[in-house]
């Protein structure tokens, strides 16, 4: 029998196999459909044959020809045939072939005779493989008939042993489903019975044909939802995830109260993606993601939601310095259409953005100033019950910022009277105290503007105003509002006075709130450089001695103190006091409005204030939402943006075409690629004000050369940085990079912040209290010109592992005329080299390290290096952070130890310019890396 | 449900393709055209996903991509598959053919386009997701791949030496070409478990 078999397939041995036939092919680049026809009349030829190995063979190359897209279901009987035999390698590349393009009802029915015993038979192999592959090939040319006499076969794989055939029967009963639906009913229970298996793969089967299911007819799973809903929870499989989410999507309109249930589950997943929303903004995109989510905080339900989305807008937008915003109009507007949202619990954030950038943004002023003009007129709105309203803050934010730019108000009349409102009386103490106090600056404004007209009566009426309106302030039982109200009343009270004497006072009034409020940047007071002569370490007065102290130790009146231990010297204060006194300094930073914060997105500025957190929020239906008029939506902007874009955009066009026709254009860019971040220039010149620094804080250089040209501040070559990446022994987990920036334009650079998007290894490590993705201050500035170094602290979780991070640097440019901010992009790249530490290790306890055995073994070899031994050892030293425990000859042994304490040793030997080095460490991916690394540093020389 | 599944080079040659829906022969070419067409013409930093063509599906239908080196690879599913969970599948797929290739190649999807199919089968049936855990899919590729060769055995080893000698007469042997420029890299990407 074998003798036959072995006869037979020498007889056909000279057959084109698979891969003859692709040569073949491929060799025929010319007449490739001539040489195929050929091969096709071979097929032919072999499938008339009767052994079934040479019919498998052709079989194969069909399938390659059906992919070519050549017709072959001339062959499908055959096919079938070969899928009967037994032999595993055959039946599988039946399996392959796409037996549903056999169209012809003459071919189902010879599928339906032949197959079905075939089938039935290999479905009770005793081998998985057989009885998988025949599923496989049942999937492709499932028919009702075979559907029908195949189901109860089926239905009982769905319990086999083997979970690879309890997946496929699993898969495979969608198929039958389709073909025979009777069957539903019956292999349902079964079907629910899988979404438990212990399998994961037969779980995700499952849940994959139940979603299929679902997609058509949703309610009649229902009741399916429970056990989902346990999945979700307890499935760490992405894919089961995903299907189950969108299986969700089609139940929840059908079951109500279960998008309650997925609330929670599902604002995990989303909170995730918020996360990512953070990392992709850019210029070009901001507006579009901003309106997308402005979408989604209209339609969603749940304040806890709401708010999540309102201040993942804000951290959006505010991240690095306001750098993605180019209209602040459209930011503004963002900010107003956000304070119709009622109940949230962030009304403060709302209110220090809108006060930072008015503050910030010189340019907007104007603008903002009359939006919140509007804000305060229609205050009532936001103020609808003031109990459970956290966004009233915001009127803090827009009365401030009416009484400090009123010169910019179109009539301050109006405003002042919005402002003196009896129902301001119901807002929380510290907004009335701003209301009374900003009240005040602006009828400063008012004066002048009235006594500049002739009109004298209406500047005594504005002043009777006043009086008649801050007795109720002066009632109030806020101490603040109380004592600034009666303060203020009766200047007003003296003010009035004077003018019935028709004396100007305007003048003198205004002289009150005179002066410009700058922001002061964070660190300004240390930037103040130390006075000759003063050594701020020395004792004013000598220190009371210890013992002295403890004597004169002042008794307690009312509660007995704890006795101390020593008295801490002055010297050190300790390390909690100081921190107790940075909270208080950063609480008083964070009550003053005038003091600019590290970061936008960390503030809590109010957060000391009773009230407005523990108002216990209710929720309202509200059907119409609040529109406050006059104010501009967020969205036109988002139009008139396109629109600028697009005519900036054709402009930039039609002056590239012009300056090609004038000769070949001598411009930077010279082709117009695709519209580039730099390309988007802002709406209006938006000088963000720069931060105040004390006088002759450092060399500042304001005689700038040829500001002329605009351009030229953009034309940034700091590409020129510096960093070197090293452990930090001390703390297994730190590494410290420095930095050099060397500034290499012609302009000053200031306000330097240093930012990483951290991944999940490494962290920048950010002052306590900061947000993860807030910049860490450079503390220098650059003159041009000029380098320094600064350093940077990362907290890294595994070595093994070399890492890349991303960052930005973004500064501001000053120019004589104007500063203008800009950003520049940069990779750290964390080798792990950077983690080794130079250790000596002694020879003897080196050897010790090596027989304990428990090092992994590594070997490299560097062809075609021309050095000296000894200058090679100095390289593996100097860029790798090893030592040499000892050297013969042209033979060296070597040691470095990780920051986590890993043992790396090396043996390095040298022969005709050839460098082996076998390597030994107990992380092995630690090792693979550090020997890739040290590769790559011999393949530079 | 998937529809389809395609891998094509860059001048749109198909190197597999694999259709769970019954089209005519033509029709199959012609989707392979379209695919080509609508995927080759975009930008390499632009969405993986796009509106599936005329021909397969309709509006129903999406086409998510990957392009790596020479290759394309192309998913056509209808919209109850999530766009970034075939992505990761075909990540998986591309993972996994490298692992069994070791370094894969254009080439070796060209001569070994059987063991694709196979291993194809492996993580889709029918349409359907079957397995989107690498070394799941890989233990059963293995375990088949022996079986095979089991079974080739005395009856096989005639064609095997012939097929030997074949290859050493022809001067290109796939695995030698020109791997290095035109292999498939894999990034690392963190797959499904």
């Amino acid at each position: 029998m074998a003798l036959k078999i072995v006869k037979g397939s020498i007889d056909r041995m000279f057959d084109k196999n698979l891969q003859d036939l692709v040569r073949g092919i491929r060799n025929h680049k010319e007449d490739e459909a001539k040489y195929i026809s050929t091969c096709i009349d071979e097929i032919k030829q072999e499938l008339k044959q009767d052994n079934i190995a040479v019919k498998a063979n052709a079989v194969c190359k069909l399938t390659y020809l059906q992919m070519l897209g050549y017709d072959v279901s001339w062959a499908a009987f055959n096919i079938v045939e070969v899928m009967s035999s037994s032999k595993f390698t055959y039946k599988v590349s039946c399996s392959q072939l796409q037996l549903q393009s056999v169209d012809a009802v003459l071919i189902t029915t010879i599928i339906n005779s032949v197959s079905l015993p075939l089938v039935t038979q290999d479905l009770s192999s005793p081998n998985q493989y057989d009885t998988g592959v025949a599923l496989t090939g049942l999937s492709c040319f499932v028919t009702p008939d075979l559907a029908r006499d195949l189901a109860s076969d089926i239905m009982t794989l769905m319990s086999h042993t083997k979970p690879y055939i309890r997946k496929k029967a699993v898969l495979i009963m969608y198929k039958v489903f389709l073909k025979y639906p009777e069957s539903l009913r019956p292999a349902f229970p079964r079907l629910k019975e899988k979404l438990e298996d212990p399998d994961p793969g037969v779980q995700s089967a499952a849940v994959n044909v139940i979603c299929e299911l679902a997609r058509r007819n949703p309610k009649n799973y229902l009741s399916l939802a429970p056990l989902f809903f346990k999945l979700m929870t307890s499935s760490t499989n992405n894919w089961v995830l995903i299907k189950i989410i969108k299986l969700f999507g089609a139940l929840t309109p059908l079951e109500p109260r279960l998008g309650k249930k997925l609330i929670e589950p599902l604002t995990n997943l989303i909170h995730r993606a918020l996360d990512l929303l953070y990392g992709m903004v850019s210029k070009k995109n901001l507006m579009e993601i901003v309106k997308k989510l402005m979408l989604h905080v209209d339609k969603a339900e749940g304040t806890t939601y709401r708010d999540e989305l309102l201040t993942k807008i804000i951290d959006i937008c505010s991240q690095s310095n306001y750098q993605y915003i180019t209209n602040f109009e459209w930011y503004i507007s963002i900010l107003v259409e956000l304070t119709r949202l009622e109940g949230t619990r962030h009304g403060h954030l709302i209110a220090s953005q809108m006060l930072d950038v008015a503050i910030r943004v010189k340019a907007i002023r104007v603008f903002a100033v009359a939006q919140m003009a509007t804000l305060l007129d229609n205050g009532h709105l936001l103020t609808g019950n003031m109990q459970r309203n956290g966004i009233c803050e915001v009127l803090y934010a827009a009365a401030w910022i009416c009484g400090e730019f009123s010169e910019h108000l179109e009539d301050p009349m109006q405003t002042l009277e919005a402002m003196l409102r009896p129902k301001v009386a119901t807002l929380p103490g510290h907004i009335q105290a701003v209301y009374v106090q900003n009240a005040a600056k602006l009828f400063a404004t008012v004066l002048r503007k009235q006594e500049g007209t002739t009109d004298s009566l209406a500047a005594q009426e504005t002043s009777q105003l006043l009086i008649d309106r801050l007795p109720l302030f002066v009632q109030s039982a806020n101490l603040e509002v109380q004592e600034r109200a009666s303060c203020i009343l009766q200047l007003v009270k003296y003010i009035q006075k004077l003018q019935q004497k028709e004396v100007e006072v305007a003048e003198e009034v205004t002289a009150l709130f005179a002066g410009e409020l700058n922001p002061v940047a964070p660190k300004a007071q240390k930037k103040v450089p130390v006075p000759d002569g003063l050594d701020l370490d020395a004792w004013i007065n000598e220190p009371p001695s210890e013992s002295e102290s403890e004597d004169e130790k002042p008794k307690a009146i009312f509660t007995k103190e704890e006795p101390k231990h020593t008295r801490p010297r002055h010297t050190e204060v300790d390390e909690k006091e100081l921190a107790r006194r940075r909270e208080a300094r950063k609480q008083e930073q964070a009550n003053n409005p005038f003091y600019i914060k590290t970061s936008p997105s960390s503030q809590k500025v109010y957060q000391d204030q009773p009230g407005v957190e523990h108002i216990p929020v209710v929720q309202i239906d509200l059907s119409v939402p609040l529109k406050v008029p006059g104010m501009p939506m967020s969205d036109q902007y988002l139009k008139l943006e396109e629109e600028r874009r697009q005519k900036e955009r054709s402009e930039r066009k039609k002056k590239e075409k012009k300056k090609k026709r004038e000769k070949h254009g001598r411009g930077r860019r010279a082709d117009s690629g695709p519209e580039s971040e730099e390309d988007i220039t802002p709406a209006h010149h938006v000088d963000i004000v720069t931060e105040e620094m004390p006088e002759n804080a450092l060399p500042s250089d304001d005689d700038d050369k040829d500001p002329n040209d605009p351009h030229k501040a953009l034309d940034i070559d700091l590409d020129k940085y510096v960093y070197d990446v090293q452990g930090n022994l001390q703390d297994g987990s730190q590494v410290v990079v420095s930095v050099i920036f060397e500034n290499k334009t012609d302009h000053f650079l200031k306000s330097m912040e240093f930012n990483v998007l951290d991944s999940l290894n490494s962290k920048l490590q950010r002052p306590e209290g900061s947000s993860p993705h807030d910049g860490l201050a450079v503390p220098f500035q650059l003159p041009p010109g000029v380098s320094n170094e600064a350093r940077f602290v990362f907290s890294v979780q595994s070595i093994v592992m070399p890492q890349k991070l991303k960052g930005t640097l973004t500064f501001i440019v000053k120019t004589e005329d104007a500063s203008t901010h800009e950003k520049l992009d940069f990779k750290l790249h964390f080798t792990c080299t950077s983690y080794l530490i130079t250790t000596p290790c002694y020879s003897d306890a080196y050897a010790k390290l090596l027989e304990s055995g428990e090092l992994k073994s590594s070997s490299l070899k560097l062809e075609g290096v021309i050095m000296p031994f000894h200058h090679l050892l100095a390289r593996i030293c100097f860029h790798h952070h090893f030592s040499v425990v000892e050297r013969i000859d042209s033979c060296a042994s070597m040691y470095s130890r990780s920051i986590q304490g890993h043992h790396v040793c090396l043996l390095v030997k040298t022969s005709n310019q050839t460098v082996s080095i076998d390597a030994k460490c107990d992380e092995p991916s630690l090792l693979g890396n550090v020997l890739d690394e040290i590769k790559h540093t011999f393949s530079q020389c | 449900m998937i529809k389809a599944i395609l891998i094509f080079n860059n001048h749109g040659k198909p190197r597999l393709s694999k259709f769970y829906e019954h089209y005519s022969e033509d029709t199959e070419q012609q989707i392979i055209r379209e695919t080509f067409h609508l995927v080759s013409k975009r930008d390499e930093n632009v969405c993986n996903f796009l509106e599936g063509g005329m021909l397969i599906g309709g509006s129903d239908n999406k086409l998510i991509y990957r392009h790596y080196a020479t290759l394309y690879f192309v998913f056509c599913v209808d919209s109850s598959e999530s766009e970034l969970g075939i992505l990761d599948l075909i990540q998986v797929f591309v993972e996994t053919l490298d692992k069994c290739f070791e370094n894969v190649c254009e080439l070796d999807l060209i001569f070994h386009v059987d063991k694709v199919h196979h291993i194809l089968s492996e993580m889709v049936m029918g349409g359907m997701v079957l397995e989107t855990n690498m070394n799941e899919i890989i233990t059963h590729v293995d375990a088949q791949n022996k079986m095979e060769k089991s079974e080739a055995g005395i009856a096989g080893a005639p064609a095997r030496a012939v097929s030997a000698v074949k290859n050493m007469n022809l001067p290109e042997i796939p695995k030698n070409i020109n791997i290095g420029d035109i292999s498939i890299k894999v990034p690392n990407l963190p797959s499904f478990k």
